[in-house]
């Protein structure tokens, strides 16, 4: 069992130790590939899919699960820059990947404190971490890049609505990767 | 510093890679496209899975084909036998726009206009998306090496989809009207107002800058226009929903596009458009439903009195001919329009049978300025033309550029220029010219 526990520094919880997961090289590698390609190429059939982010969801994951800000801030990076190259050309290569990893960074500080395991909390994580994401995002297209985005706040709330229903499934589905 | 490092490490590795990053985005923004590793990465990015891409969507297109072409064929008969009737109905349908067409290349070829044309298409596959809302970009698997190049236009028969953005070797990107980047010359189908239509964030289309004083109405038609010079004009872009005062003295019309722009399959990219001239020679003989059917209503209309007290219409051209404001036995010919004719609307003098006079063969001459009997009788009650005085020998309101002997002829519109080629070539001794070369109807 690879599991270690690590001691809260900030109890928010009633527990006093957390546990923190660990992944094999190819969960590492490969669950991110698959969940930027279907969330590329699965688009094309089923067209409600841009609407639910499945990299940010595996950023979430590895990110809370892991519970290290330096790891989780590379793979919300490497997740970005990923999803990225595959965007329009008016699409930087770094938007999504300044994003996620301020989401990886922050979940993985998160996920250190408080309990993530449960769908309550990984419900408000993703639904909190989703405006956020699309916050950052919005940042940079409009501050640095002075790309003419619109914002609409009907529009995330129910993209974080969606993202954070699905996400207990995912979450509950990808648990089967953590290695114990 | 150790004891600082080790405190802040996190951070600062947080900070080491949101710096990379932006100053990676930098020199993007600097260096567009051209500057060979953005391109480059992309490249390989792209072209490392699209073919993975590819092979999975041709092997599902395969395995759906074996399914309805070879073993799902229940129903076919039925499917059969109603597109056979769909078939017999389309066939009228298509007579009737057909004529409609002929008309308007001759009113095309009478204006001097150019048609745009789209003489090749590549047919293409969607292999995927961007993935994200903020961009919806489509990849199809053409690329380069099929010929495509960027901003060529993208088509379904339903409507236009969207530009070429970026090329590469097996695939292209495709950046569809609904995108937020994405803009197209459009124009309503009816009112002729142009526009540009947008997509936004949220994947819906708006048609802008039109003027918040016009109508629009829902449900009127959207065309392209041809002014971005990349879609050809006349091409369907979608149907207005709603239309509403918006910012800056602009309306708010919210377009849906007529190509289903979430459930594409197969697209066409345009790679050839053609610019020519509509030619008249080949649309046929006029018949008496055309002549019929250019008929509008008729409003007198003053005329001018030359020197020799002859009635002149403004547009007239041919030389020798004057109006002599009776039935006098000529027909003056729908088609038949001088220099300064309206678009649309001929001369349409109706041919009835005038005893005692030429019978004028109709023609279809463009930029013909008159069809006459050759006389140029100051009177309509000379003895050559008395018989047939009384006949409906009427010219219509806006029938410029026509003289006859029939009825008062009408005032030349001004916004039109005269076809080049008008009237000097009708000699008034000729019954009937058709300088387009089109032959004489009986």
């Amino acid at each position: 069992m690879s599991t270690r526990v690590m001691p809260f520094r900030g109890s928010l919880t009633s527990r006093e130790q957390v546990s923190v997961y660990e992944f094999s090289w190819a969960a590492i590698i490969f669950i991110p590939l698959v969940a930027v390609l279907i969330q590329i190429f699965i688009s094309v059939k089923v067209r409600f899919l841009p609407i639910v982010d499945l990299p940010f969801m595996v950023t979430i994951f590895f990110a809370t699960a892991r519970r290290n800000p330096i790891t989780g801030c590379l793979t919300g990076c490497v997740i970005g820059l990923m999803q990225d190259l595959f965007a329009g050309p008016s699409h930087y290569l770094g938007m999504y990947g300044i994003a996620l990893t301020i989401i990886g960074y922050l979940a993985s500080s998160l996920g250190v404190k408080i309990d993530v395991d449960n769908p309550g909390s990984r419900f408000l994580i993703t639904f909190g971490f989703f405006g956020l994401h699309q916050g950052v995002y919005y940042g940079v297209a409009h501050y640095l890049l002075r790309q003419g985005l619109q914002w609409s706040w009907s529009h995330m709330a129910i993209s974080a609505l969606a993202n954070a229903t699905i996400g207990i499934f995912v979450y509950k589905f990808l648990d089967r990767f953590k290695q114990k | 510093m150790d004891t600082f490092l080790g405190r802040y490490r996190n951070l600062l590795v947080l900070a080491a890679i949101l710096f990379a990053q932006i100053i990676g985005l930098a020199l993007q923004v600097r260096r567009p496209t051209d500057s060979g590793e953005t391109r480059l990465i992309r490249l390989w990015a792209v072209s490392a899975v699209t073919p993975i891409e590819s092979a999975v969507i041709h092997t599902q297109e395969w395995v759906k084909n074996l399914w309805t072409t070879y073993i799902y064929l229940h129903g076919v008969r039925r499917e059969n036998r109603e597109l056979r009737a769909e078939i017999a109905q389309m066939k009228i349908e298509e007579t009737r726009l057909a004529e409609d067409a002929r008309m308007a290349r001759r009113i095309q070829s009478l204006l001097a206009f150019k048609e745009q044309y789209i003489d090749s298409t590549i047919a293409a596959q969607v292999i995927g998306t961007s993935g994200s809302e903020q961009s919806r970009v489509l990849y199809i698997d053409k690329g380069s090496n099929d010929g495509i190049t960027t901003d060529m236009a993208v088509i379904t028969p339903g409507g236009i989809v969207g530009k070429i953005a970026q090329v590469f070797p097996d695939s292209s990107q495709v950046l569809p009207i609904n995108d937020q980047f994405s803009g197209v010359g459009a124009a309503l189908k009816d009112s002729r107002l142009q526009g540009i239509l947008k997509g936004s964030p949220s994947g819906a289309t708006t048609l802008q800058y039109i003027m918040s004083d016009e109508k629009v109405v829902p449900g009127e038609e959207v065309v392209t226009s041809g002014g971005d010079r990349i879609f050809p004009k006349g091409l369907p872009v979608g149907k207005v929903v709603s239309s509403e005062p918006g910012k800056d003295l602009f309306l708010n019309i919210r377009v849906v596009p007529s190509a289903q722009l979430d459930q594409l399959e197969e697209v066409l990219v345009v790679t050839k458009i053609t610019e020519k001239m509509p030619d008249a020679k080949d649309l046929g003989p006029l018949r008496a439903s055309d002549i019929l059917a250019e008929r509008l209503p008729s409003v007198p209309t003053k005329t001018e009195v030359d020197a020799a007290g002859n009635a002149k219409p403004e547009g007239a051209a041919a030389s020798g001919t004057a109006p002599t404001g009776t039935g006098a036995g000529t027909a003056a010919h729908p088609a038949t329009a001088g220099p300064g004719s309206k678009p649309g609307v001929g001369a349409t003098t109706i041919p009835n049978k005038p005893a005692g006079a030429a019978a004028t063969p109709h023609t279809i001459s463009p930029g013909a300025a008159a069809e006459t009997n050759g006389t140029a009788k100051p009177k309509a009650t000379s003895p050559a033309n008395g018989r047939a005085a009384g006949t409906a020998a009427t010219a219509q309101p806006g029938e410029a550029g026509v003289q006859s002997n029939g009825a008062a002829s009408t005032p030349a519109p001004k916004r039109v220029k005269p076809a080049p080629e008008a009237a000097p070539s009708a000699p008034p001794e000729q019954p009937s010219t058709s300088p387009a070369g089109a032959p004489p109807q009986p």
